[in-house]
């Protein structure tokens, strides 16, 4: 079967596309939370040396996850609309950044509440936390720029390049845990050996960093949707559908 | 020919593989400079800071711990298993601050060779397992050193 995918490239086509997926995103990650949140504080056991204080990598172990992972995804989307010259690929770049900026957020917040107890200290300049801080920044820079330039291809443009350039931080994040040596323990979960945790903590902490990634893809194309509207407005589809009353 | 379209893909993973190849090279040449803590072994050899602070990490010796009359003054031995280097430290103590267990302080080496710290933080490692399973993998590891002990 083919496909013309090309086809939900323009935002007349794809606004009504993203409406009808914009509730399947929103109920699994409703049930995900849901079964994750069951799973990681009633049935996951106490860990034998932090206590009970450890459930909160459940939303702080996706929450970093998905902070790095949405980078890329929108700097991907940033490199396509900077080569290919597409307009909904930028628009995609654009609506991800603030869940990115969220998700960023809250991994360095509850990390720093679980550094108090833990470690004993709220913060420490140490590589995993510096260039998670440094994360943040990038997106921020990126929706500050954006924001700042009111020709949206040019906004487009300067955001793209500083979201690219801004990639070089994501494996920096990933691996200074390896590569230096930091406050910051090293990763629990690795490629091709077993996982440093009880199963049931870990499928908790999966559950959670599905629940967010479906929450991301719904909130990025309730983003979008508006984007679209907002930047074509002008355009004969938008007033059409306004003239309709938004159906 | 190529398309403007596929130039513009080539230029833009030239321009990330050279950012990337800059990044590497910053942090080839500050590689000094980003670790958070140094080892004993780098302590007894020499490669710490003079004259200002530094952080000494490893795992806090089994049996070292000596708490002070005072009840605050605590003494222990940080031990990388190669070098050790004994610490005081006067203060609260994070709850992870346990015998066999990751420690960083914070603080600079006295004449006597006593590290002074004026901060020390727990470093926990990346295991995360019930206490059920914690004990049952101790007493393994134990009835093994017996398995093996007798000759």
């Amino acid at each position: 079967m083919h496909m013309n995918w090309f086809k939900y490239s323009s935002p007349q086509t794809f606004y009504p596309l993203a409406g009808k997926m914009i509730p399947w995103f929103f109920w699994a990650a409703s049930l995900l939370c849901a079964v994750g949140l069951y799973v990681s504080f009633a049935i996951a056991p106490t860990d034998f040396q932090q206590g009970e204080a450890y459930r909160i990598i459940f939303v702080h172990v996706p929450a970093a996850w998905m902070s790095m992972f949405i980078y890329l995804v929108m700097a991907g989307w940033a490199a396509m609309g900077l080569a290919l010259n597409a307009r909904l690929s930028a628009m995609m770049a654009q609506a991800l950044a603030p869940t990115g900026a969220m998700f960023t957020l809250l991994a360095l917040v509850t990390g720093s509440l679980w550094g108090k107890p833990m470690w004993g200290t709220w913060w420490v300049w140490d590589a995993r936390l510096t260039s998670e801080l440094i994360l943040l920044f990038l997106y921020l820079g990126f929706i500050a720029l954006q924001s700042s330039i009111d020709d949206p291809r040019r906004a487009d443009r300067a955001g793209a390049l500083l979201a690219l350039v801004g990639v070089v931080n994501v494996p920096i994040i990933y691996f200074s845990v390896k590569w230096w040596n930091t406050l910051h323990q090293g990763s629990t979960i690795n490629m091709g050996v077993a996982p440093k945790m009880a199963a049931t903590m870990l499928i908790g902490m999966l559950l959670m960093a599905l629940a967010f990634w479906m929450y991301s893809v719904a909130v990025a194309l309730m983003r979008v949707r508006c984007i679209m509207l907002e930047r074509e407005r002008s355009s004969d589809w938008v007033k059409a559908l306004s003239a309709k009353g938004g159906k | 020919m190529l398309k403007a379209r596929h130039k513009r893909f080539i230029l833009i993973g030239i321009g990330l593989a050279l950012i990337g190849l800059a990044a590497m090279l910053i942090l080839n040449a500050f590689q000094s400079n980003m670790v958070f803590f140094y080892t004993p072994s780098q302590v007894a050899k020499g490669e710490v800071p003079h004259n200002t602070g530094f952080r000494i990490g490893g795992l806090v010796e089994m049996g070292s711990i000596k708490r002070g009359d005072d009840g605050l003054t605590v003494h222990f031995v940080i031990t990388d298993t190669a070098h050790t280097v004994p610490v005081e430290y006067k203060g609260v103590l994070p709850d992870l601050f346990k015998e066999g267990k990751g420690v960083v302080a914070q603080g600079s080496v006295g004449a006597d060779g006593l590290f002074v710290a004026s901060e020390v933080l727990a470093k926990h490692d990346e295991n995360y397992m019930p206490p059920e399973a914690a004990a049952a993998l101790k007493s393994a590891q134990e009835q093994s050193k017996t398995l093996v002990m007798p000759k």
